[in-house]
This record gives structure tokens, C-alpha cells and sequence, in this order.
């Protein structure tokens, strides 16, 4: 039922548009992601690739990076979370509006990559909630962009009129059996 | 010149002796004899600049820890390494270089951090890259690489989270290389060739 398409056809419809919320919203907030850059460590470099000429993240309707959480709806956690930088992380991702989306960039942001160490946190879905991941060490710009998209098919998807109306936080984050 | 200076520096300090070293002039010194070794080093022998401090852990010998500091000399254009040891292997310290070289702020601090040297007359000695209630010095020998469980500092965000500071999963880890030899067979390896998923659980 999600690939309903919204059209119009003045003839028919004359001067109404008949439609889902659903349908609208996502359609308006998938064009439209602003993504906020968590630049940890070397991911960032390839993030920053995408962001330019010859990648070109705003052919896909997303190049508005905000450094400001409030002012962004998608953070990219791009590089090594340190248990330091974890609670940083957490307190970015809580000053972000809702709607917001996370993209763990990179095998460190997804599961710790190599750093298999103490200082590590073993994957950035243990503090805020990850919609996407990106495998890589580091992905490519390309991988990025692809993530993105996929986010957008996802945002597309989601029950937003619901999700609006549900109890928060709707998206749960990773919990260890042992804890 | 290194045998030059060599010869002059342990001529004029008797409680200096010759480290072995395979690149540059190495001595040891006494940690009560530091700061006045490293004042002479600093205003007579031309080591203007303070490039590293750190300090190995010998494990089980004693002593246990010894502070290493590299120095070198603009004027010169060479290197010292000084090393000293901590006389206590529980509570090891050393004297604090920043009164001599404002680079050993940080360095010291690192240290500090990591290995748990405590630096006497260091202005401002507190952690500087793990968080300041972290219990442990993490680059000792004795503390495992994968780390120790250890409730995480910020109480509001493990109530939203549930997190912890837990240990690392090895995964067979931890990766090394073998040694020495053609790179194509001293490739990282994990230790325990023999782990998977399946066994891991
Ligand atoms: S995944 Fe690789 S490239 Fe990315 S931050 Fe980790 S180590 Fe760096």
C-alpha cells in the first residue's frame, strides 16, 4: 500500500488533492534530511568526500549539513566512539528535533571495528538508535550515499501520523542480554 | 659528537650510567637526581626541547616501572633518552619536569592516565584521555587490553541507556603479528585460530 503514488490529476480532481498523511509527510521529510556530521575519526574524512563536487551528496536532496543538532534531523556517526565520547554522543543525539534518523558510518561506529579495546564502545547502537549501518573501514563516499538513500526509502515507510501519536521514544536502542 | 657528549655528561655526573641503546645517546639517572640532571641538561648541554615522556612496565621485575624522557637539541641537532626508575612498584612516582619544560604538562598527564606514574610538583595532575573517575590505569601490564566492567560516569544517560563500560569481546583476538619475517606470513593473526560465532556463544 506504501507505493501508492501521489498524483494529481486537475481534470479529475479539479481543484483537490485526495492523499494519506502518511503519504505527504514522508514524501515532504525524505527530501529534506539534514544531516548533522558526528566526525569521530578517519570515517569523517570519507564523509566529507561525499559532501564534495566530485560525490556530491546534494544530488540526492540531503547536502545541508548543520553542525548544530538543533538544527539537523540525521546524524551520521562517522568514526570511533570512544565510552568518553559516548555520553557526548547521547547528549547531541537528545538535542535533535524530532523526527531524527541515525547513520553508524563504518565498522567502528557499527560494532567497534578493529578497536576491540577498553577504551571502545562495541557499537554506537548501544547509546542512540541506528537506522542504518554502513559497512566499511572506510566505506566509500559511494557507500554513504547508497546508506542515504536507503534512509530515504526507509523514512518513506515509516507510520509517521502514528509515530506521532505513540509513546516516546518509539525507537529502542541495543540491549546486551547480559544487562 | 653523541661520544662526545657521552663521555662528558658521565665524566661530570657520577651517578649516571650508560643505557643500552641501538640509536641514540641513552642514559640512565637516579630519580632523585632528575630534576638537577635535566636543569644542566636543558641550560648547559643546549636539549631545549622536551620531545616525549613516557614509561615502560616490567611486569614482575623490579623495579617495576621506569619514567623515559627524550629530549633534543635544536642547537645540536640530536637526541638524549634519560630514563629513570620508580623506587616504589606500587605507588610509583617521579619529579615533575614542568617547572623545566612546559611540555611535560601533557605528557605527564598521560602518563599519569595510562600508567599511573605520579608526578611530584606537577601543577594540575589529572587524567587526561580516560575520565577522571576511571579506576584504572589501563596500559599497565596487569590490565587486560579488552578492559574491566566499570559503571559509565554520566548517571542519566545509563538510566535512558542501560550502557556500561563492559570488556571487549576478544573474538580470538587479540590480532598480532608474529615477528619478524616476509610480510606475507607475519600478517596480524588472532591468537586463537580456532574461535567462531558459533563457539563464541
Ligand atoms: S571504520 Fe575504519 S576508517 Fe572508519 S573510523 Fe573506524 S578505523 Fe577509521
Amino acid at each position: 500500500m506504501n507505493t501508492q503514488t501521489v498524483a494529481y490529476d486537475s481534470k479529475v480532481e479539479g481543484e483537490v488533492i485526495v492523499t494519506r498523511a502518511d503519504a505527504v509527510i514522508n514524501w515532504i521529510r525524505k527530501n529534506s534530511v539534514w544531516p548533522m556530521p558526528m566526525g569521530l575519526a578517519c570515517c569523517a574524512i570519507e564523509l566529507m568526500a561525499a559532501g564534495g563536487s566530485r560525490f556530491d551528496i546534494s544530488r540526492f536532496g540531503m547536502e545541508v549539513m548543520r553542525f548544530s543538532p538543533r538544527q539537523a534531523d540525521c546524524m551520521i556517526v562517522a568514526g570511533t566512539v570512544t565510552y568518553k565520547m559516548a555520553e557526548v554522543v547521547r547528549r547531541i543525539y537528545e538535542q535533535m528535533g524530532d523526527p531524527k534518523w541515525v547513520v553508524a558510518m563504518g565498522a567502528c561506529a557499527s560494532s567497534g571495528g578493529m578497536y576491540r579495546s577498553y577504551a571502545t564502545l562495541q557499537g554506537v547502537d548501544r547509546v542512540v538508535p541506528v537506522d542504518v549501518y554502513i559497512s566499511g573501514c572506510p566505506p566509500r563516499p559511494e557507500a554513504l550515499l547508497d546508506a542515504m538513500i536507503k534512509l530515504q526509502e526507509k523514512i518513506k515507510n515509516e507510520n509517521s501520523v502514528k509515530n506521532l501519536l505513540a509513546e516516546h521514544p518509539v525507537k529502542k536502542i541495543r540491549q546486551d542480554a547480559a544487562s | 659528537m653523541n661520544e662526545i657528549e657521552k663521555s662528558e655528561l658521565l665524566d661530570r655526573f657520577a651517578y649516571l650510567s650508560e643505557r643500552d641503546s641501538s640509536d641514540h645517546l641513552a642514559v640512565n639517572c637516579p630519580a632523585d637526581q632528575l630534576i638537577e640532571f635535566c636543569t644542566v641538561l636543558r641550560d648547559e648541554f643546549q636539549f631545549d626541547m622536551l620531545l616525549d615522556v613516557t614509561a615502560i612496565d616490567w611486569d614482575v621485575a623490579t623495579p617495576r616501572f621506569t619514567g623515559v624522557y627524550h629530549f633534543y637539541s635544536t642547537v645540536k641537532q640530536m637526541y638524549i633518552r634519560v630514563a629513570s626508575d620508580c623506587k616504589d612498584n606500587i605507588k610509583p612516582t617521579l619529579p615533575s619536569l614542568v617547572p623545566l619544560y612546559s611540555a611535560a604538562d601533557w605528557h605527564e598527564r598521560e602518563t599519569y592516565d595510562l600508567m599511573g606514574i605520579v608526578y611530584e610538583g606537577h601543577p594540575n595532575l589529572k587524567r587526561i584521555l580516560m575520565w577522571d573517575s576511571y579506576p584504572y590505569h589501563p596500559l599497565r601490564k596487569d590490565f587486560p587490553l579488552a578492559g574491566i566492567e566499570t559503571p559509565l560516569p554520566a548517571e542519566d544517560i545509563v538510566g535512558q541507556t542501560n550502557l556500561k563500560v563492559a570488556a571487549a569481546p576478544m573474538m580470538g583476538g587479540p590480532f598480532v603479528s608474529s615477528g619478524d619475517g616476509k610480510m606475507s606470513q607475519t600478517e596480524p593473526k588472532a591468537k586463537d585460530e580456532s574461535w567462531n560465532e558459533e563457539k563464541g556463544k
